[in-house]
């Protein structure tokens, strides 16, 4: 890009400063999603659910090997009680949160200078291009043999997880801002410093937000996975542990928690995203 | 019928002063010559319009005056200093727009006030009274997603206007919007030039709005990119529905026509002088 003059370092801190004036009204947006189909449509939503429930009841009581939805119900009752659900829950979250936390943290910033920067894009690509056809998972081993069997390697893997794909949204956000916007900043007497906080920022959050939602989603499916392989305590293992002894409830229970836990976070990004991104025109 | 320099004002007074100018574009193994030692002088508070047929370098013309893109040779002067990059005394407005669509309509035309360090209150003052100037007072906490096309032009003006530039370059500014719009919104450019006067540069490729707008009408012809043709419009303002139907606006309008749509290629041109 041809506005690029400024020194690299500064870049971070201004990215704070960029949202808290300029900050868009998110009037509109949120009273378009709640109209009259908005019951309906949950009444259907929870209607799907039961009569999913239902077909599972009936599957088990023909004869498949099943649990019933109350063995299930039960056995996360008991789990839930002695405290091994919210140990194992809490494990995997501090985990994925802490992997998801260092991987935006640092994909964000670098994916800024990638777009800003034709030396720091060609400099980091080929790393990111070529890391980006490993899955994370793969990379376990590894993690173990070189930093232990604790809980760095897991949350490595993560951080790659979420790293890679936050990376090259951000990326692409960056490019992608329109350059009459950019035209129009610089015609006001925005110099570099202030294009990039107040243009380039706010354009890209969209690309970024999406970046966080697919990376979360990618963390938590390696997460687990991670956890199905090495781990001490998480969901991972508690199912891990059940297959051995042939558990299917607590086998059940751990997928409904890694689901509603992994819908719950998507759902809170996709709030976060609403918020930030109502400005958007969609056509 | 071929001027390529116009007769006023003198050189060394003018506002904006456009010498020999030409901006070649690098197409890999060839050069394309966008614009061919184009100059042009315009008066302080003149109201220039610039016509021409699509990709004769109006925009590129505009650009450079803007200070965003640099002429392969020759030069700009904005009040006999060269122009060498955007300034705070040249407000745009852009064909598309180009609203912050995170910003309030309040907000964006906020924005050139925040650059220049101007105080929350003050900001606010301003921008409500250019607000009100260009009519979107009740819209003023809208995003432009919620705009139709006339009312984000609008607020692309107040835009401009609130920086206080003593030159307004516009891109064809109403290029997208409907007949009616556009033709409301030249007499209420018109009005608010009236009131605040500025040097205005106005390209479009409407040969009514040329001459409905301008104290000059400047032709440009493609290939290369040139003035062709310089028409003054010694009529008065304020400038009416009257004189829109008048005779010396048909006849003026005629004049423009003919260069615009009939020019003769470089070569021709000159074994007619
Ligand atoms: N960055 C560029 N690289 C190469 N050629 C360019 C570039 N910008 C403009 N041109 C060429 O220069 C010529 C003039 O372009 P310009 O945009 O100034 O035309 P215009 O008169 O504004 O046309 P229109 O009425 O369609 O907007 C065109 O032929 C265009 O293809
Ligand atoms: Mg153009």
């Amino acid at each position: 890009m041809s506005v690029s003059t400024e020194p690299s370092t500064s870049e971070p801190e201004r990215t704070t400063r960029a949202t808290d004036d300029d900050k868009a009204d998110d009037t509109g947006r949120s009273r378009a999603v709640a109209g009259p189909g908005r019951g309906r449509a949950l009444l259907l939503n929870l209607l799907s659910v039961l009569l999913g429930i239902a077909a599972w009841w009936g599957l088990a009581a023909a004869g498949f090997q099943l649990p019933t939805p109350p063995e299930v119900a039960e056995q996360a009752w008991t789990l839930a009680r002695d405290g091994t659900l919210a140990d194992a829950t809490l494990a995997s979250l501090l985990r994925v949160l802490a992997g998801f936390a260092l991987g935006t943290a640092v994909a964000i910033p670098v994916g800024f200078l990638m777009g800003w920067y034709t030396v720091a894009r060609n400099l980091v690509e080929p790393w990111i291009q070529f890391f980006r056809t490993i899955p994370p998972l793969a990379i376990l081993p590894l993690a173990i043999v070189l930093l232990g069997i604790d809980e760095t390697p897991k949350i490595f893997v993560i951080f790659l997880a979420a790293f890679l794909t936050c990376v090259i949204s951000t990326f692409q956000g960056v490019v992608s801002v329109d350059r009459t916007l950019i035209n129009a900043a610089r015609v006001l007497g925005a110099g570099d410093a202030e294009i990039f906080a107040r243009v380039v920022v706010p354009a890209s959050t969209p690309f970024i937000l999406v970046g966080m939602r697919v990376g979360l989603g990618s963390s938590w499916a390696t997460l687990v996975a991670a956890e199905l392989i090495a781990a001490q305590k998480g969901l991972g293992k508690l199912m891990q542990d059940a297959q051995l002894y042939y558990d299917l409830p607590t086998i059940f229970v751990g997928l409904i928690a890694i689901g509603v836990l992994g819908l719950l976070m998507d759902r809170l990004l996709l709030l976060a995203e609403a918020r930030l991104t109502g400005w958007q025109e969609r056509r | 019928m071929t001027t390529t320099t116009s007769t006023r004002p003198q050189t060394g007074t003018a506002k904006i002063s456009v010498r020999e100018v030409t901006k070649e574009f690098d197409l890999g193994k060839e050069t394309f010559t966008a614009l061919d030692r184009v100059s042009l002088d315009v008066a302080d508070n003149e109201f220039v319009t610039v016509v021409g047929p699509s990709g004769c370098g109006k925009s590129t013309l505009m650009n450079i005056l803007a200070g965003l893109e640099e002429p392969t040779s020759g030069e700009a002067l904005v009040d006999g200093a060269t122009v060498t990059g955007p300034g705070p005394e040249r407000g745009v407005i852009f064909q598309q727009y180009a609203l912050f669509p995170w910003l309030t309509v309040r907000k964006n035309v906020e924005f050139g006030l925040r650059t220049a360090k101007m105080s929350k209150g003050e900001r606010r003052e301003k921008a409500d009274h250019f607000i009100e100037m260009v009519g979107l007072t009740q819209f003023a906490d809208a995003l432009p997603k919620m705009l139709s096309g006339g009312m984000r032009q609008r607020c692309a003006i107040a835009r401009a206007y609130a920086v206080d530039p003593s030159i307004l370059l516009m891109d064809e500014p109403f290029g997208a919007l409907d007949a009616l719009t556009r033709v409301n919104l030249q007499d209420q450019l018109l009005e608010t030039w009236s009131r605040e006067k500025r040097t205005v540069v106005f390209i479009t490729h409407d040969v009514d709005e040329a001459v409905y707008l301008a104290n000059r009408v400047v032709v440009m012809a493609a290939r290369p990119g040139r003035i062709y043709d310089v028409v003054d419009v010694d009529l008065p303002y304020p400038r009416t529905e009257e004189f829109r139907l008048s005779h010396e606006f048909a006849e003026l309008r005629n004049r423009v026509w003919n260069s615009v749509y009939h020019q003769t290629g470089p070569d021709a041109e000159r074994t007619g002088d």
